[in-house]
């Protein structure tokens, strides 16, 4: 049973005319097993919460904390909040030129679990990992990422998910550009991780279609850096009819 | 052992050609101060395929030269190891060349030729290894129909000085193809230059360097299309870590006016993986007809891509060895192409311990 735990966790971000204020204040508790949809405006700060978490090191952290299991997850390095059992899939996944895809993910396994994986596991692993989302094994030997389409990222990122077996997993509007297979696939990738880990999720969203296939046990409403509501599933469905004019006025 | 006599323009540093090169610690190659001993350090590695010969023989150079070194190797060596391959032959397997004797008390004037018949299809892969002060006038000629891929690998020890032409003559719808990695010796100064004599030539110049602290590493290229329908592309990676390290990529592309139909594109790109080190990088594209299919160039200097470090960190894996990914990936397109597995790996493993001793 892990926590996730973060308390009034303020962020800025750089820029050229100097320091913006953007997250102004987050709570949010995540258990094993738990999933939280977080569903708010562009541009209020759903994927720095995201990055700041995993530590992309663009963001400066200017108040609050972030724990797992009681441990300083801010103090950590991004590799040791991979290895504490955190993982991010990314709304926009980075190529990595010159780096295949068999040869990132078995240094990843290698990294998180101590030791390199057996050979002859590990090839049948990926290949069971590639097919349950339906991607054609040829991705073992492309770069990562690279050429990619934006469905094939998401399901990529899926993939890893599953592979490399987290604890907290925050989901970064992996929804986005997925056919109507695709969402399905991908979903039901993420319900094996959270049968299989007891995986916590926070997944941030646009759509409540993604949340028939991953169903919410929370629902946050984030406006302007911080949540401004919180519910059950059927929040998700008020927004879809509403949108978010009771709350960006807030 | 003889001294050279000064019969040749001495260069200054203020020519062109010179301009970025640290004359003083060339020990004496281009000044005419270096004691000259006659040794022969190119030799095979293994028996060579039936149709292949390499012997001493005496040659005319292929083509002139307006390079002081090269005009004093012309001077003092009279003999030419000659790796020649016969026509109409194909050789699937690398044909090997490795250095032995080398020294730093003495310079060896080099003279090489790598010929092939028409229709005639190798790789030739020149070891460069070993502690040894070494000019080279290394000239490669291409008949009609044939196709080589020369790859030339500077694995030199520490204090190595390696200053060479590697000039190749592409005749009438012959392939050339040459990969210069660059990962070892004090001073390493290669032009690798080309030139076509019938249409529907092409060459393809490859190159990687990686150049750590106090390390100087030179590659001006130079193609002249003066004629019509040839192609050429050059694709040049480097990276530069430590304090002083310091390399220069300059590539001159002529389109001459009869070269109509000309294609060529060339591209020098640089990582920096650290303060304290330079990356010259001069594209020179000129171009005296308007009748051709494409000429471009591109050069660009970068820093690690802080997204790339932090999407692979983001799983797990380390900060070094997420470097290390970056730039074996950055490195891979070129490696890759040499096609021999144990090479591939050797100089791979080569790079990482640059990266490590860089500590970059
Ligand atoms: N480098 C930057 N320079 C300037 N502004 C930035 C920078 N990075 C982020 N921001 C700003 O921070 C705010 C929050 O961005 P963020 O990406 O977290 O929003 P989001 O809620 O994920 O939006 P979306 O739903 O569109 O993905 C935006 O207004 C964005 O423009
Ligand atoms: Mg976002």
């Amino acid at each position: 049973m892990s926590v996730l735990e973060i308390r009034g966790l303020q962020v800025s971000v750089d820029t050229e005319n100097g320091s913006v204020d953007i997250l102004k204040g987050v709570d949010l508790t995540i258990k094993s097993g738990e999933t939280h949809a977080i569903m708010g405006p562009n541009g209020s700060g759903k994927s720095t919460l995201a990055y700041s978490i995993a530590g992309h090191p663009k963001y400066t952290i200017n108040g609050g904390s972030v724990t797992l299991d009681g441990a300083d997850v801010l103090a950590m390095s991004v590799d040791e909040r991979a290895k504490a059992g955190l993982f991010l899939a990314m709304q926009y996944p980075v190529e990595v030129p010159g780096v295949s895809v068999s040869n990132f993910l078995r240094t990843a396994a290698t990294a998180l679990r101590g030791e390199a994986p057996k050979l002859r596991t590990w090839v049948a692993e990926v290949k069971e990992a590639m097919e349950a989302l339906n991607m054609d094994p040829s991705f073992a030997t492309r770069n990562v990422n690279e050429g990619f389409s934006g469905g094939e990222k998401k399901r990529h990122e899926i993939m890893q998910l599953e592979l490399l077996k987290p604890k907290m997993a925050i989901l970064d509007e992996t929804d986005s550009g997925l056919d109507v297979d695709a969402l399905r696939i991908v979903s039901e990738g993420v319900n094996r991780a959270k049968a299989n880990n007891d995986l916590g999720v926070l997944l941030i969203t646009h759509y409540t279609r993604i949340l028939k296939y991953i169903k919410p046990d929370f629902v946050h409403v984030f406006a302007n850096g911080h949540i401004v509501e919180e519910g059950g599933p059927d929040l998700a469905d008020k927004l879809e009819a509403n949108g978010y004019a009771d709350y960006v006025s807030k | 052992m003889s001294v050279l006599t000064t019969n040749y323009l001495t260069p200054t540093g203020r020519e062109e050609a010179w301009r970025f090169t640290p004359l003083k610690r060339l020990r004496g190659l281009h000044d005419g101060s270096a004691s000259v001993d006659l040794r022969h350090s190119l030799i095979t590695k293994a028996a060579l395929p039936s149709g292949v010969t390499f012997l001493r023989e005496n040659l005319v150079p292929l083509a002139a030269s307006d390079d002081v070194i090269i005009e004093r190797i012309r001077g003092e060596a009279s003999e030419t190891a000659h790796l020649a391959i016969a026509a109409d032959i194909e050789i699937s397997e690398p044909i090997f060349l490795t250095r032995s004797n080398g020294s730093m008390d003495s310079a060896e004037l080099s003279r090489v030729r790598i010929s092939l018949g028409t229709h005639a299809k190798a790789t030739v892969i020149v070891e460069n290894i070993g502690e040894t002060l070494l000019a080279e006038d290394l000239e490669i000629s291409l008949s009609a129909g044939s196709s080589l891929s020369f790859v030339s690998l500077q694995e030199f020890d520490a204090k190595t000085v390696y200053t060479a032409r590697h000039h190749a003559v592409v005749d009438k719808d012959a392939s050339f193809r040459s990969i210069n990695v660059t990962v070892g010796g004090d001073v390493v100064r290669i032009l690798p230059t080309v030139e076509f004599t019938a249409p529907g030539a092409s060459a393809e110049l490859l190159g990687v360097y990686f150049a750590t602290a106090g390390q100087f590493f030179e590659h001006r290229m130079h193609v002249d299309h003066a004629v019509p329908n040839a192609k050429s592309r050059v694709n040049y990676k480097g990276a530069l870590a430590g304090k002083d390290a310091h390399t220069v990529w300059i590539g001159d592309v002529l389109i001459r006016a009869v070269a109509e139909g000309t294609d060529t594109y060339e591209l020098n790109r640089n990582l920096l993986l650290s303060d304290g080190a330079r990356a010259d990088s001069v594209p020179n594209l000129e171009i005296e007809t308007g009748e051709i299919v494409g000429a471009g160039h591109a050069s660009t200097t970068g820093r690690f891509d802080d997204e790339q470090l932090f999407y692979l960190m983001s799983r797990g894996i380390s900060l070094d060895n997420a470097r290390r990914l970056v730039v074996r990936g950055f490195f891979s397109e070129i490696i890759n192409e040499i096609g021999n597995e144990e090479v591939q790996e050797r100089l791979m493993s080569r790079i990482d311990n640059e990266l490590e001793k860089a500590g970059a």
